[in-house]
């Protein structure tokens, strides 16, 4: 098919352009009037929270490049010098390191939604995959950010993490020289994770619009987990979840400038105020908070390969819950059974495991991390598939819109 | 529903409350820039700056800073260029490759009072006396940590062995610090009248110490106010259009 598509713009300048380059009409179609489940509640609104967090990175970040020095002689000084002397520089470089932060609670919140509501399973399982390939993303590049002020947590974290790759027999030791650009951490590292790092969250802005082109193919998942049956379940994206994303932006907006203005190194490190030293090794390396679940399963294995395998199997296992899950409902709401375990044994498991990550492996620490980890696989590779098929289910409505009728009859009721 | 939304909500809290490793207790402190509209005090500012230059300098250097900044402090444009001046910095390169020293201008870093680090360990008994500008940043709860050790060179219990060449301090993580007790009573004497008990100094030179790791503490935190009650008017009214643009559905 060629020629001039029929835009139905009015003004005619926006005409003219979306004749040959339709993305008004795209937009509009998208994000105006894209019917959307009228049922949302505002666990549907860290999508769009985690979107805004990008931007927020990505701008914060091309500008900190500005002023950045990635040599191991003037890093730790020109974040210094970035802090002291650039023209809000503080701003720039607080926002920035707590805005990773918030990039984590919220996608991990959005994650944890999709795991209550089941909207992993068909046909959404692709766009599930690509949210977790967006998390690894997120892992790589915050990792690999969090090296470049050069300070003692940057270097040994990054020492300790890199090495993580010599556990493998044969090939390690050579992966980790490579990765490190030489025999240790040093001056090559830190050019190629600043270039990394500045070139992931790109990358990431690709797979997040697979992610959405995805979305929009199979439609959101909802509270009740029951596919959309007709316009009467459905709402247009505008003006509907446009204002309710808002209230959202703007309370995500107060936490954030919360930690930003009032406690702008309360989720940092302070050994990272002191600068790198090989020679000194800090008391206790720990990761950033948001990886510290993952540091207690590596360290709750005593084999080393063996830990790694299952630090990455962690995560791999999210892709393959798809299959893993057999239940026939999505929404746990209806899933009587299944419910505590995904509402509150796997958060509870999860914290567990960063209290966990936080304490040298010693004592109460060790059990506690084994059996964190043993229920975390546990919950996946057994609960899900076990339950799915045991379990009986309570009845699902028969549409989003009867449901949603019924709610209101009953409040009303209730009211009276 | 809202049983998720507890879980979840404990959840968050648990991972972002997790505790810091155990370290000897200090006691807290009251300062003026403590709370969302904390301050820095300048008088405490200006006697702070006063027992650094003229105790702690000696050892530790502040290189992050440079003399213009003193005029956050109070001090005059005419005080820093004579504070600058004081400080050999080296200069220009003549055509010879000979370097000439020059005296510091505000705009120049503060200068250390050694060339190198390891000129600094040899004068300190191999133990390197680290860097000022960020020390309050680099330890948990900085300024009461910090008070804690400038006043915490007290008697060691009965039987307890100071190795040689090192000092007993309450506050420092393994009680032997290589820092000799660098304030006392009357260390200084403080240009404005108050009285210099050694818990004065402290306190003004970790007022020093904190606005210099955290200059912008002010702005940030007077800014923060403003920021925030905007957001929350704007949260408000946005919530409003919500419930009205949502009125005909629910
Ligand atoms: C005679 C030299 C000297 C003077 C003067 C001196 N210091 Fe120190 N300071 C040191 C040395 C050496 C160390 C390293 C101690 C160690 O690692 O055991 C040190 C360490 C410190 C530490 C770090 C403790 C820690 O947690 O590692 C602080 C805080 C400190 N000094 C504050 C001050 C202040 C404030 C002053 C001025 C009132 C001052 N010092 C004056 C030599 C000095
Ligand atoms: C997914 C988005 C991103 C994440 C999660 C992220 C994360 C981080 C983290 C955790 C740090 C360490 C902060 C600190 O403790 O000081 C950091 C530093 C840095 N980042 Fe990013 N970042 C992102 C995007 C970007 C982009 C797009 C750029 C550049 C275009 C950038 C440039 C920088 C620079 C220059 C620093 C060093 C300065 C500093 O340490 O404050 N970042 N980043």
């Amino acid at each position: 098919m060629s020629g001039l598509f029929k835009s139905e713009i009015k003004n005619p300048v926006i005409n003219w352009i979306d004749c040959r380059l339709p993305l008004f009409t795209m937009m509009s179609k998208e994000y105006g009037s894209f019917p959307t489940p009228k049922n949302f509640n505002y666990f549907w609104n860290f999508g769009a929270l985690a979107m805004v967090n990008l931007v927020i990175m990505i701008l914060t970040g091309v500008f900190l490049a500005m002023n950045y020095t990635p040599n191991t002689t003037m890093a730790f000084a020109s974040v210094q010098h970035i802090m002291r002397d650039v023209n809000y520089g503080w701003l720039l470089r607080y926002a920035h390191a707590n805005g990773a932060s918030m990039f984590f609670i919220v996608v991990y919140i959005h994650i944890f939604r999709g795991l209550y509501y089941g909207s992993y399973k068909a046909p959404r399982e692709l766009l599930w995959q690509l949210g977790v390939v967006i998390m690894l993303l997120m892992m790589a590049t915050a990792f690999m950010g969090y090296v470049l002020p050069w300070g003692q947590m940057s270097f040994w974290g990054a020492k300790v993490i890199t090495s993580l790759f010599s556990a493998f027999p044969v090939v390690g030791q050579p992966i980790v020289t490579w990765l490190w650009g030489g025999f240790s951490v040093d001056n090559p590292t830190l050019n190629r994770f600043f270039s990394l790092h500045y070139l992931l969250p790109f990358v990431l802005v690709g797979v997040i619009f697979l992610h959405i082109v995805a979305l929009h193919i199979t439609g959101s998942n909802n509270p009740l987990g029951v596919e959309v049956k007709g316009p009467a379940d459905t709402l247009p994206f505008h003006p509907y979840y446009t204002v309710k994303d808002s209230v959202g932006i703007c309370v995500f907006l107060i936490v954030f400038s919360v930690l930003i203005f009032f406690a702008p190194n309360y989720l940092g490190h302070v050994d990272n105020y002191i600068p790198a030293n090989p020679l000194s090794t800090p008391a206790d390396i720990v990761p950033e908070w948001y990886f510290l679940p993952f540091y207690a399963i590596l360290r709750s294995v005593p084999n080393k390969l063996l830990g790694v395998l299952m630090m990455f199997s962690s995560i791999g296992v999210l892709l393959v819950i798809p299959w893993l899950d057999t239940s026939k409902v999505r929404s746990s709401r209806f899933r009587p059974v299944y419910r505590p375990f995904v509402a509150f044994v796997l958060p509870i498991c999860l914290v567990t495991l960063g209290e966990v990550g936080a304490h040298s492996p010693v004592g109460i620490w060790v059990i506690l991390g084994r059996v964190a980890t043993a229920y975390y696989f546990f919950h996946f590779l057994v609960l899900m598939p076990v339950l799915g098929k045991l379990e009986t289910t309570l009845p699902l409505p028969e549409s989003i819109s009867e449901a949603v009728l019924k709610a209101k009859t009953l409040k009303k009721a209730e009211a009276v | 529903m809202r049983i998720a939304r507890i879980a979840l909500m404990g959840a968050l809290l648990g991972a972002l409350v997790h505790t810091a490793p155990a370290r000897a207790e200090v006691a807290a402190q009251s300062w003026s820039f403590d709370g969302p509209f904390g301050t820095y005090d300048r008088a405490s500012l200006q006697r702070g700056y006063q027992v650094y230059s003229e105790v702690c300098s000696n050892c530790h250097s502040l290189k992050y800073l440079s003399y213009r900044n003193l005029e956050d402090i109070g001090l005059s444009e005419t005080q820093v260029k004579a504070i600058a001046a004081a400080a050999t910095v080296p200069g220009d390169m003549d055509e010879n490759g000979t370097v000439h020293d020059r005296g510091g201008l505000p705009s120049d870093h503060f200068q250390p009072p050694f060339p190198n680090d390891n000129a600094a360990r040899f004068a300190n008994n191999g133990a390197l006396p680290p860097d000022q500008s960020s020390l309050v940043n680099a330890r948990d709860d900085g300024p009461d940590y910090i008070y804690g050790v400038l006043t915490g060179y007290v008697t060691p219990p009965a039987g307890y062995i100071v190795p040689d060449g090192m000092n007993y301090n309450a506050a420092f993580p393994g009680h032997n610090i290589a820092m000799p007790q660098p304030l006392q009573d009357d260390q200084v004497t403080y240009t404005d009248g108050t009285k210099a008990t050694l818990q004065q100094e402290s306190h003004d030179v970790v007022t020093f110490l904190t606005w210099a790791a955290n200059p912008e503490l002010e702005q940030r935190k007077r800014m923060g106010v403003h920021v925030i009650f905007f957001l929350i008017l704007l949260t408000g009214v946005v919530y409003a259009l919500k419930r009205k643009i949502w009125a005909a559905v629910h």
